[in-house]
């Protein structure tokens, strides 16, 4: 599993953090999404995935290979 | 297009009797016949009525869908030819992209989920005092002025830096706002006071800086009269709403005593239990969107220039997203409510809210074990659905000493 996001369509809800907080963070300055690991474990890939249904602004997308 | 959907005729103005936590009847009925129905605004104009989860949440991130003020239509009144004029600078709540990033931009790096919870404690020490003042003053009394309004008040004026004499004021005029019942020449009275305050607290931030939010926007591009508008939808959401859920949130719990119970039983829950208290609660229960294009939805055309209902807390009881939609449960699995809304609006001071209720409610239960309502449930007096933020007009509880 790998993550990429679009800092651009970030809005700052915060979502993926509160969802995935090991995986997302938001950078202090603006709020914006962080992927502090972009290729995270097998046993957090139920919680990215929630975090990306979650996203409002759909900015987190990840691919499994 | 298969057959013709199913029409609302009037938008409701009151819930069923003995049922204040459930979306009013006519909604719920609208649902079961589909997510989108017909509704005919006042004045004659065609539109929708949305009620499904998916499809209000996929209309929420659309950006086909416009929430510019001078685009929207009230669902209830008739305005006439009057055109209503574009949301004032700063009122982000009202503007599409690129006028609404302009000031959600600045703003959200003040209300990330870290900020948010650094601010635990400082909720934690004003519930307690609240608590031990409604313990001091002994039973009964109100939980809506005693509980519920102060904690997010003090928390929101903190945070953009309103000083403490000035809260009280300031909260009665957003309550005016708020209640859904406020005469005309009132609301136009208590608008123009805010305004007149918010100019002179921009004015005097920008004259002395302090370590609060509204001072760091002045070190900007943003002019005071942006600036202004930008403090009263802070204001206005952070005051309002989550002493809404914090006072319908304690009688819902009161009204189930056995998930009271679990809460007390097992604070760890506390997390959940707010997740499902905002989607079983829903008290900013529905938004307006206008359509800019034609846009096919739930398999129906939504012709550009149509306005749009979204029912968010029809949506949060939806049978196919939510299994037994109608119950509070507050060990519930599965997430995802519109309670904040979805798209570039979702709530932006959502983090802030959850550590409030998070902090509020379990200590609430704690320090009452034996807190129930002073008044037969029927008598509880409830906002109108007129009223944008639903709640109870106040909550009088009693214990034993």
């Amino acid at each position: 599993m790998r993550i990429t996001v679009d800092a651009e369509r970030c809005v700052g809800s915060g979502m993926c953090v509160l969802t995935a907080g090991e995986v997302f963070d938001q950078r202090q300055d603006d709020g914006k999404v962080i992927v502090l690991r972009p290729e995270p474990p097998a046993e957090m890939r139920d919680s990215v995935r929630e975090a990306v249904d979650l996203c409002p602004a759909a900015a987190i997308v990840f691919s499994l290979h | 297009m298969g057959e013709s959907p199913h029409t609302v005729t009037t938008m409701p103005t009151v819930r069923q009797p003995g049922c204040p936590f459930d979306p009013p009847a006519e909604l719920l009925d609208a649902r079961r016949h589909g997510p989108i129905s017909r509704y005919t605004f006042p004045g004659g104009r065609p539109g929708w009525l949305i009620t499904g989860f998916d499809l209000v949440r996929s209309v929420l991130a659309d950006s086909r869908f416009s929430s510019r003020k001078e685009l929207l239509l009230h669902p209830t009144i008739d305005y006439g030819d009057f055109e209503a004029p574009p949301a004032p600078p700063g009122e982000f709540l009202l503007m599409d992209e690129p006028r609404h990033g302009r000031y959600r931009k600045p703003l959200m790096g003040k209300f990330t989920v870290r900020r948010m919870r650094l601010l635990t404690e400082r909720v934690e020490q004003i519930t307690a005092d609240h608590l031990d003042a409604m313990e001091k003053a002994g039973p009964p009394t109100d939980l809506v002025t005693a509980f519920a309004k102060p904690i997010p008040a003090i928390m929101i004026c903190e945070l953009l830096g309103v000083p403490y004499e000035d809260r009280g004021s300031f909260q009665e005029q957003v309550d005016s706002f708020m209640n859904g019942e406020t005469s005309d020449e009132d609301l136009i009275a208590a608008y123009t006071a805010t305004q007149e305050y918010l100019a002179r607290l921009v004015a005097a931030k920008r004259a002395n800086p302090a370590d609060d939010v509204l001072s760091d926007l002045t070190d900007g591009d943003l002019t005071d009269e942006e600036l202004k508008g930008m403090a009263l939808i802070l204001l206005a959401a952070g005051i309002d709403t989550t002493a809404n859920m914090l006072s319908l949130g304690a009688f819902a719990l009161l009204r189930n005593p056995e998930q009271l119970a679990a809460l007390r039983a097992d604070p760890a829950l506390a997390d959940r239990a707010v997740e499902e208290l905002l989607r079983y609660l829903g008290v900013a229960k529905t938004f307006m969107r206008t359509a800019l294009e034609d846009a096919e939805v739930g398999g129906r055309t939504i012709k550009a220039g149509s306005p749009v209902i979204l029912s968010y807390n029809t949506a949060n009881r939806d049978p196919e997203r939510f299994a037994d939609p109608h119950v509070l449960d507050l060990r519930r699995q599965d997430g995802g409510h519109l309670a904040f809304g979805h798209g570039i609006h979702q709530c932006l001071g959502q983090q802030l809210a959850r550590v409030e209720m998070r902090v509020a409610f379990p200590a609430l239960v704690d320090r009452f074990p034996a807190l129930r309502l002073a008044v037969p449930p029927e008598e509880v007096a409830l906002r109108p659905e007129t009223a944008d933020i639903y709640g109870v007009k106040s909550l009088p509880v009693t214990w034993d000493v």
